[in-house]
């Protein structure tokens, strides 16, 4: 036997006087972390296989499990810590790139936990949502139409195409294959029932939910996976992805293993095969070239639906957000490096990009400074946690958040950052059909529309407090926010005073 | 201490305004004794009145009034002018020394009319021109300020109680087809001039009670089009809106006044004139971030006319009268009472609900 060199990072406390061996962790546990010894009666475990999903531990009936991290610790070394170390070792014995999934979990700021929301005393009064209308609804697309009138002096009421919203959240990019099916079908009949949208992602739309496209953006991304003219049609708008925070730079992978059945046909290719996206999109290799798809998915979709285009938050992203507006987008989306992902090389995960908080106040800010803002909505995902992250958000300069974790956490994901190994024990990372099938998409819904609902009190209330009854008034507000422990030059890209000033 | 433009102050106030429909002149002594009763909605620290149809003879010309720190900035800003406009009077503004008002500035008045080798230099049209100038001056020349910029109407302001400042400019030797009021409660103030109201821009004037919370998002958006909020308040960033809305985007004053105190959408869905309801989406639709939410009232004031308007909860008070040929308006009906004991049909305006008054074509 070889040497394992790394102690597992979980260990399963059972509690034997609650256990009543009926085996649910063993059937519950795709990972294969449990299983029944029949000569004693007794569940066991194999902890190397776990990775803390707390699946067993939401279902065993008798409350007998948790899953703690193992105290078993190399000598502590501040610059070589536990994780480093062990990543060398999974490295020296694959020679593999390493490859996690989710958000980057680092200890690197976060500047939404840096800055407070302001509320009104005395010199104005705060307004209550339970008493006065409070608006949360808004329209994203160009608003630099010239004002025309019709031969009686009327306006002509002809806008851009806009998308509206019930409130500033949508469900951002997760493409069928990387999620199951009963995930997307929980995010389209939420999107729908909210006045919100949800985003295929790059896998395609699968023709069960053409039904939920006024409620649907459809992405075009460097693979062009499931694109076709009745797939441009189908959204509400079209999206093409230049980049994600989680991962910019690089294209995505998803293994020939999860390419079975309709996700292959979705995607329009063959089962088992790999379906990797190119790093870049081979027609678009320079900032003219993205002007080009822009207006040719104009054209196909006869100028109806706004173009998105989303890129990762990245060192120039300010002046890349000027090219962008400037190329015929209707919406820019920008993802923060703390953005999600289905898989992504650690490295890269870990330590490309930048926070959206700061790359949304210089793209704001130079968007203005350039006085082309409104030719251009403001989309920002890249972890948005709360609706107090949304409020800051809004204050900063965003028209909209693109949510995906807070999302996939409604819907039961707890975060143990495996999906790349593509057994979900909660059915939505997953396409193994008895793992999908935990996932029903009417509790599934019922739980999004449920934090969505939350959410929106919440903004309403954190609006009313400020004395803001719309939430268009607070886009850019950014005499609302205040900095706490921040130095000079972050205040100065945030565009914020510090608390007390 | 810093000045204000430095720092954002909040205030609370009183307005007052009057207009005589067929352009009837009116002395500016009764605003300033109208603002008597709602003393205690001022505390001394800003007052100030614009009056319309007040320079006939000179009505051609655009009438700078501006402050100066001292005479050096003065001689330095009159260069700059002589480089743009041609000025055909220039002298100090008239005031009576009184004990209530100290302190004072230099205070002068340039009729000026712009180069026509700047304009097509700079390829702009007059009003455009002589906004950029003003512009320029309040933004880059530390110690001018021009505070009214517009043909045949000026406002006068300092800081005080407005009745006091009225004294203080003389206001009963001019005589105007209408009038504005402004008195001011700041919660503190560094005491500089500029920083009392009204608030002008080429003929607009704007007087305002409120402190709006979507400041900063409407300052943001509005500077993207060459305006420079100096002053940090509310009453500036509303004139620079109006003025944009109306001159440079060519909307009505109903249809501005749509844009800033834009009906929630629940009464544009219960509109039942389709074509109402279509006008109404497309100006909210169109200027989101000028939206202004947060108590005010104001009293915009323009060539020919005046509208007044309430934030769309109607957050701060303000009531209409009429008697004869005038309308008035005011923070309180006291005030109305005070210019005109017999006034009728006193109305307190809905929350975004603008009354606009005019005067006949051709009667100023």
């Amino acid at each position: 036997m070889s040497i394992r060199y790394i102690y597992p990072e979980f260990e399963v406390v059972r509690n034997e006087n609650r256990c009543i061996a009926c085996r649910v962790c063993e059937r519950q546990c795709a990972n294969e972390v449990h299983s029944y010894n029949e000569e004693k009666n007794v569940m066991i475990s194999d902890e190397t296989k776990c990775v803390n999903c707390q699946r067993c531990v939401s279902l065993c009936p008798t409350r007998a499990l948790k899953i703690v991290k193992s105290d078993c610790t190399l000598r502590e070394n501040a610059n070589w810590q536990n994780d480093t170390i062990k990543e060398i070792y999974k490295q020296a014995g694959s020679g593999g790139v390493l490859l996690s999934s989710m958000g980057n979990p680092k200890p690197l700021p976060v500047y939404w936990d840096k800055i407070l929301i302001n509320a009104s005393q005395v010199t104005n009064p705060p307004i209550d949502p339970l008493r006065e209308p409070m608006e949360t609804r808004v329209f994203l697309g160009k608003k630099n139409g010239e004002i025309e009138r019709d031969e009686n002096g009327n306006l002509k009421c002809s806008l851009p195409p806009q998308l509206e919203l019930s409130m500033p959240v949508m469900f951002s990019a997760m493409s069928y294959g990387s999620i199951s099916y009963n995930a997307h079908a929980s995010l389209a009949r939420a999107a729908t029932e909210l006045g919100i949208l949800y985003n295929t992602g790059e896998g395609g739309l699968h023709e069960d939910f053409y039904v939920y496209g006024p409620n649907t953006i459809v992405q075009v991304a460097s693979g062009r996976f499931g694109v076709h003219e009745d797939y441009l049609k189908a959204g509400a708008a079209v999206e093409i992805k230049m980049g994600q925070g989680a991962k910019p730079g690089i294209g995505g992978h998803l293994p020939g293993a999860k390419i079975v059945g309709d996700v292959s046909k979705t995607r329009m290719i063959p089962e088992g095969s790999d379906a990797i996206s190119p790093a870049p999109h081979h027609d678009i290799y320079s900032i003219e070239d993205l002007r080009q798809l822009v207006f040719s998915l104009k054209e196909a979709t006869e100028y109806k639906k706004p173009v998105i285009v989303k890129v990762a938050a990245v060192h120039n992203i300010a002046a890349i957000a000027s090219g962008i507006a400037r190329s015929g987008a209707d919406i820019i989306a920008i993802d923060g490096f703390r953005g999600g992902t289905g898989a992504a090389p650690t490295r890269i995960r870990d330590n490309v990009g930048i926070p959206i908080e700061l790359a949304l106040a210089s793209v704001d800010q130079r968007l203005r400074d350039e006085g082309i803002r409104n030719t251009v909505s403001l989309v920002v995902g890249g972890s948005i946690r709360s609706a107090s992250d949304v409020i800051k958000a809004i204050a900063l300069g965003a028209d909209a958040c693109y949510v995906a974790t807070a999302a996939l956490l409604a819907l039961g994901c707890h975060l143990c950052r495996t999906c790349q190994s593509g057994k979900c024990n909660w059915g939505i990372a997953t396409q193994r059909p008895d793992l999908v099938k935990r996932l029903n998409p009417d509790i599934g819904s019922e739980r999004l529309v449920n934090l969505m609902t939350a959410w929106r009190h919440e903004i309403k209330e954190l609006m009313g407090g400020m004395g803001i009854n719309s939430i268009e008034a607070l886009k850019g507000n950014r005499l609302m926010l205040r900095g706490v422990g921040l130095n000079e030059k972050e205040l100065e890209i945030l565009g914020i005073s510090h608390a007390g000033e | 201490m810093k000045r204000e433009g430095e720092v954002r102050i909040p205030s609370g106030c009183a307005i007052a305004a009057v207009i005589s429909k067929d352009g009837n002149r009116m002395s500016g002594q009764k605003i300033y004794e109208c603002m008597k009763p709602m003393h205690d909605r001022s505390n001394g620290l800003g007052g100030g009145f614009a009056g319309y149809g007040i320079y006939p003879e000179y009505k051609d010309f655009y009438a700078f009034h501006m402050f100066f720190d001292d005479r050096d900035t003065r001689k330095n800003c009159e260069v700059f002018l002589k480089e743009r406009f041609e000025i055909v009077k220039s002298e100090i503004i008239p005031t009576r020394k009184i004990p209530q008002i100290t302190n004072e500035p230099d205070i002068w008045r340039y009729f000026v009319t712009p180069l026509k080798s700047m304009m097509e230099k700079m390829q702009t049209d007059e009003k455009e021109f002589v906004a950029r100038s003003v512009m320029k001056i309040n933004t880059e020349m530390k110690g001018a300020f021009v505070f009214s910029s517009g043909k045949n109407m000026g406002a006068f302001k300092a800081v005080g109680f407005s009745e006091d400042v009225g004294v203080f400019y003389r206001l009963e030797e001019y005589e105007g087809y209408s009038w504005t009021a402004h008195g001011r409660y700041p919660t503190n103030t560094p005491g500089w001039w500029g920083g009392a109201h009204p608030f002008t821009l080429l003929d607009y004037s704007i007087v305002h009670n409120g402190e709006i919370s979507s400041y900063d998002a409407n300052r943001r958006f509005i500077e993207m089009f060459g305006y420079k909020c100096n002053l940090q308040t509310d009453t500036e960033v509303i004139t620079y809106i109006m003025d944009y809305l109306i001159r440079v985007k060519g909307l009505t004053l109903k249809e501005a006044a749509g844009v800033i105190a834009a009906p929630f959408w629940s009464t544009i869905e219960g509109k039942s004139d389709p074509a109402e309801r279509e006008r109404l989406t497309y100006l909210r639709t169109m200027f989101p971030s000028l939206l202004v939410t947060g108590p005010f009232s104001i009293v915009l004031g323009f060539d020919g006319g005046l509208m007044a308007l309430n934030d769309r909860l109607k957050l701060r008070s303000m009531v209409v009268g009429e008697k004869d040929d005038k309308v008035y308006i005011a923070s309180e009906e006291a005030a109305i009472r005070s210019m005109e004991p017999d006034a009728e049909n006193i109305w307190a305006p809905t929350g975004g609900e603008p009354v606009i008054i005019k005067v006949k074509d051709g009667a100023y």
